[in-house]
């Protein structure tokens, strides 16, 4: 039998050391919603967990003087539920991560494990896409900042180095006019994986469109920046030639598979609607009503 | 309707007697018992659908540190085919010795090869790992399509149909009149072909078993199943142990629906237990239970119905093929036998193909099969309304069955309610309501029999005047608190002064299972009787006391009376005091009654489904529910609402999302409940219940059976709102997102004609 040991640090670097010298035996523990099941169910028998909630930059959550917010790696989505002013700021954000499991795991699941897991389908991805966020990472070669859509590599894999650790998103300050929404597409009301996911982010100024990201989840081996389709929304006052050809730009970016969760035909379909649908609830929120 | 209307407990929301101990996590659990010297057991099973074993070597797990004990199909008592059928209920024990371990062929991957008890969880896991299977890989098929071609892999060598081997294992029919004449008269007739998928019932408690044998063969089950006598006797055909050296405790039950009427741990725990000479502890995991456990069927369709102008129908034929998995025994009784029966039809016949093949046996689910057959026959049955240009429930009254019809499986019908359900269903609010865009409105019907059975019960009066009850099945739909009503009712006192107990095997005499809606059915029969010997006792006892004839002592509001000032004049006897008295009086009152029951009515239930879709994702949403069942007498009318909404949630789950999907390698691909889509809390409206009450003149308090009934009509009410909604059939379950957009999206063909 392997011997399992457990590590807690308090502070980044004792973190950051702990996890590079166990190499690739080592995983990062935040709420372990998807660590202690994959361990559950035989696919993953790690030898060092390195549980980062004591180290307090992991867990925080700071809105600079900017409007602009930094999120801990750990922050559980709960926690961000609770935050006087995220919310209104990024309600888009906050819907897609606390979309992901229930109640009970929104207690400790976090954005950043949600994409550290590398899924093409997690929630909190694609509206963190279309957020524009920055992640932060350190590893024994210092710190490093890359943009959210270079993160994934694939399914289960990014593009850290080995002994990095994702330390927190930086969200930018938002211009008036701008605001964000998450749809997902699952059969069921809830507790499901995403068959399409979407995230848009608007900025809208006198009627018109005037920055946009847009991105889509679960339809190809990562999450998706669809630049083809924020370029059909910026410019127009959402009218539905520019949403038409913003859904047709995403169903074209689509790469997805056949599985037990969709077929390619309708996830390709399904990218479209939901990016109309999307839209117009960030573009209602943007607009204050 | 003879409704008894001065009931005081009988018809009343009583608290549920195990629900404290559920709410505060204290109620035992099979998983939830130890032992001291307690060790675990795991099973090997086969990666393979189909496969020949060569051979299997042990040596090198059994040597592992930490391994106890090591068995295979060799432990395992053996029923040979050419020997014959050696039923127990309605399984044949050949068919069970080598469902629980594969003896010469792996049917199904999953299907156990081996199992190992050792010191922990981890190492039994590690030994599996160890032990050398030989397969010869065989070809194998799933789908009814693929396993009843002329070439198609043949599971079982030894069985033939029409003269060759073959996997259809079996076929019935139930006939009335003649078709080909019948169908002659019908100026309107339809004919489709329906599919559905195997689905699982669900539960939410894994199989899991405690066993301990002592040196003696004093054996002590603790397990979750829907039949401790049926575990007991399951075991002792399996292992050879007398059932007299075995005692079965049910443990509280985390849900079964017929899942949990056959065992698959237990005579495996048994052996490990017997050759380590230590406790053994199984638990399955979702997986093993998705893999090797349940489901119910997979289906295959063909109903066609003729009606005249006037909406007759003159003649009906349905053929339904079922899987049922490695070994024979689908539910095609149900699904032949009941899909047809809510209707007088002068000429039907009704056939059922049972079809082997390479997944896991079927287990019974929730009216095995019935839901099946009236899913192709009810959605048949609204385009023969539409056809017509009928409502379709002035189309099911037209052809209803009554009193005095009779039915194609045989009986000639008492008064039933089915024409009640039908006229509650069309009268009530919600089939009036007008529906909005994208929404659609569909109506079913469905029946199943119930059943009676053997049942025991004893009634004991404690020393401080109350009462305890104990019966022998476990508890799955609120048998305990139904008794408890019944008992409190013919004694007169609280229902709080009475608690009612599952005895175990060794306590209680033989009870049959908890299954087909038999339980309160039957229970409340000797329980009633049980409490009638007692209240007789207790009349005696004041008589004596009284020294007056005990014909002039009446039994009132919980005391004895005499019946009139004739008779004396005497302050009551009330049970307290004649339980104090007991002693000097004749001895402990306590009665038992043990009795094969019948007279169980069948029971029909019409339901009313409203859909809204959403047509760009796919998604059928059921937005309103409402389930009208003659349910005989709501003995606790809360237990049966819960029946009735458990019933409609499963059959929404079964219509909408839930499947069996595999593999090209013919392996289940969603054996967990994130990829097996049961519906969650919020997928669901409230399912509004119309409870009629038509009492069952051959039960003393009216009881039908009334679990079953509400999965029946729920596939095809929603198929058929979903219809109403989109102007789309669909003939194929589920009707899941990405199946809907296909159909929405497909060209529209040409009107016929």
């Amino acid at each position: 039998m392997m011997e399992l040991r457990y590590l807690a640090p308090d502070t980044l670097d004792e973190a950051v050391g702990a996890f590079a010298k166990a190499g690739s035996a080592a995983r990062i523990l935040a709420g372990g919603t998807d660590l202690l099941v994959q361990m559950r169910s035989g696919m993953l028998k790690p030898g060092v967990i390195v549980d980062i909630k004591k180290i307090p930059e992991m867990t925080g959550i700071e809105q600079a003087a900017d409007g602009g917010f930094r999120i801990g790696a750990a922050v559980s989505g709960m926690a961000l539920a609770e935050h006087k002013s995220f919310g209104k700021v990024w309600p888009g954000v906050l819907e897609a991560i606390n979309l992901i499991g229930s109640k009970q795991v929104q207690g400790r699941a976090s954005a950043g494990g949600n994409l550290c897991n590398g899924s093409p389908a997690g929630d909190s991805v694609p509206a963190m896409v279309a957020a524009g966020a920055i992640v932060t990472v350190q590893g024994p070669g210092g710190r490093r900042e890359m943009r959210v859509e270079d993160v994934p590599a694939g399914p289960g894999r990014t593009n850290f180095k080995p002994g990095e650790i994702l330390v927190s998103f930086t969200l930018p300050p938002r211009p008036p006019g701008s605001s964000d929404a998450y749809l997902r597409m699952i059969p069921r009301t809830e507790m499901d994986i995403a068959v399409v996911g979407i995230g848009v982010s608007v900025t809208i100024k006198d009627g018109t469109v005037t920055a946009a990201r847009v991105g889509l989840g679960a339809v190809a081996p990562t999450v998706l920046l669809v630049e083809d389709a924020a370029k059909a929304l910026i410019g127009s006052k959402l009218d539905d030639a520019a949403l038409a050809k913003a859904a047709a730009a995403c169903s074209a970016a689509c790469r997805p598979i056949d599985d037990k969760r969709g077929t390619i035909a309708y996830r390709t379909k399904v990218a479209g609607v939901l990016l109309k649908r999307t839209a117009a609830i960030a573009a209602q929120r943007a607009q204050g009503k | 309707m003879n409704l008894v209307t001065n009931n005081k407990w009988i018809g009343q929301r009583t608290i549920r007697p195990d629900g404290m101990d559920k709410v505060t996590g204290r109620a035992q659990f099979a998983a939830d018992t130890t032992m001291p010297g307690m060790i675990w057991g795991k099973v090997l099973r086969s990666p393979h659908p189909h496969a020949r074993i060569r051979s299997i070597d042990t040596s090198k797990a059994e040597k592992l540190p930490g391994v106890k004990a090591v068995v295979t199909s060799k432990d395992i008592v053996d029923f040979p085919i050419d020997k014959g059928a050696v039923m127990l209920g309605i399984q044949d024990m050949r068919w069970m010795c080598r469902n629980v371990m594969a003896r010469d062929k792996a049917l199904f991957p999953g299907h156990p090869i081996a199992a190992v008890a050792a010191t922990t969880e981890a190492i039994a896991a590690e030994a599996c790992k160890l032990i050398e299977v030989d397969y010869e890989v065989l070809p194998w098929s799933i789908e009814i399509d693929d396993a009843i071609l002329p070439d198609a892999p043949i599971l079982h060598e030894f069985n033939k149909f029409d003269g060759k081997p073959s996997n259809i294992a079996g076929r019935l029919e139930h006939k009335k009149g003649d078709i080909a004449d019948g169908f002659k008269k019908a100026d309107v007739i339809i004919e489709r072909t329906f599919t559905t998928r195997p689905v699982h019932q669900g539960y939410i408690e894994p199989h899991a078993c405690l066993i301990s044998v002592a040196p003696d063969g004093k054996t002590t089950i603790w397990s979750s199943s829907q039949g401790q006598f049926m575990v007991r006797a399951m075991t002792a055909y399996l292992t050879g142990i007398p059932q007299s050296d075995i005692r079965a405790i049910p443990a509280e039950i985390g849900g079964g629906f017929g899942g949990k009427t056959i065992v698959y741990l237990e005579p495996l725990a048994t052996l490990l237990a017997k050759k380590s000479g230590r406790p053994v502890k199984m638990v399955m995991t979702r997986e093993e239970v998705m893999r090797a456990t349940g489901p119910t069927s997979g289906s295959k369709s063909t109903v066609k119905i003729g009606a005249t102008r006037d909406g007759k129908i003159v003649a009906a034929h349905g053929t339904f093929y079922l899987q049922a998995g490695a070994f024979p025994g689908s539910p095609i009784r149900g699904a032949a036998g009941c899909s047809f029966t809510p209707y007088d039809i002068p000429n039907l016949l009704s056939e059922g193909y049972d079809v082997c093949s390479n997944r896991s046996k079927v287990a019974a689910y929730r009216a095995p099969g019935a839901p099946i057959g009236a899913y192709a026959v009810e959605c048949v049955m609204d385009e023969v309304a539409e056809a017509l240009k009928m409502d379709p429930l002035d189309f099911r009254l037209k052809n209803a069955a009554k009193e005095g019809t009779k039915a194609a499986h045989g009986p000639v019908f008492p008064r039933i309610g089915y024409i009640e359900t039908v006229e509650a269903a069309k009268n009530s609010d919600h089939y009036k309501a007008p529906l909005g865009k994208l929404q659609g409105r569909g109506v079913a019907s469905g029946f199943w029999f119930n059943a009676g059975g053997e049942s025991s019960a004893q009634v004991n009066i404690t020393e401080d005047g109350n009462v305890v009850v104990t019966t022998g099945h476990p508890d799955i739909g609120g048998s305990r608190a139904g008794i408890a009503n019944i008992c409190a009712e013919l004694l007169g006192i609280d229902y709080r002064r009475v608690s009612v107990i599952i005895g175990d095997t060794q306590t209680i005499g033989f009870s049959n299972l908890t299954g087909g809606s038999r339980v309160l059915f039957a229970s409340s029969i000797v329980v009633t009787q049980s409490t009638e010997k007692i209240i007789q006792t207790l009349r005696e006892r004041a008589a004596k006391i009284w020294e007056i004839d005990p014909e002039a002592v009446k039994w009132e509001n919980g005391a004895a009376h005499p019946v009139s000032p004739n008779a004396g004049q005497f302050e009551p006897l009330t049970l307290e005091e004649l339980a104090e008295k007991a002693p000097a009086m004749g001895g402990p009152i306590g009665a038992g009654v043990q009795l094969n029951t019948t007279g169980a009515d069948g029971g029909f239930g019409t339901h009313v489904c409203d859909v809204e879709v959403d047509v760009d994702l796919g998604i059928a949403r059921v937005i309103r529910y409402t389930a009208v069942q003659d349910v005989g007498r709501a003995i606790h009318p809360g237990y049966v609402e819960g029946q009735l909404q458990g019933g409609v949630a499963q059959g929404i789950g079964w219509a909408l999302n839930e499947e069996y999907i595999y593999t090209k390698e013919g392996k289940v691909d969603n054996p967990g409940f994130l990829d097996y889509r049961m519906p969650v809390c919020s997928d669901l409206p409230m399912l509004d219940c119309i409870m009629v009450e038509v009492p069952n003149p051959k039960h003393p308090q009216g009881v039908k059976g009334v679990g079953e009934v509400p999965l029946v009509p729920v596939m095809a009410a929603v198929a058929n709102a979903i219809y109403n909604a989109l102007g789309k059939r669909f003939y194929a379950l589920p009707m899941s997102p990405p199946k809907v957009l296909e159909v929405l999206e497909a060209p529209t063909q040409q009107a016929a004609e």
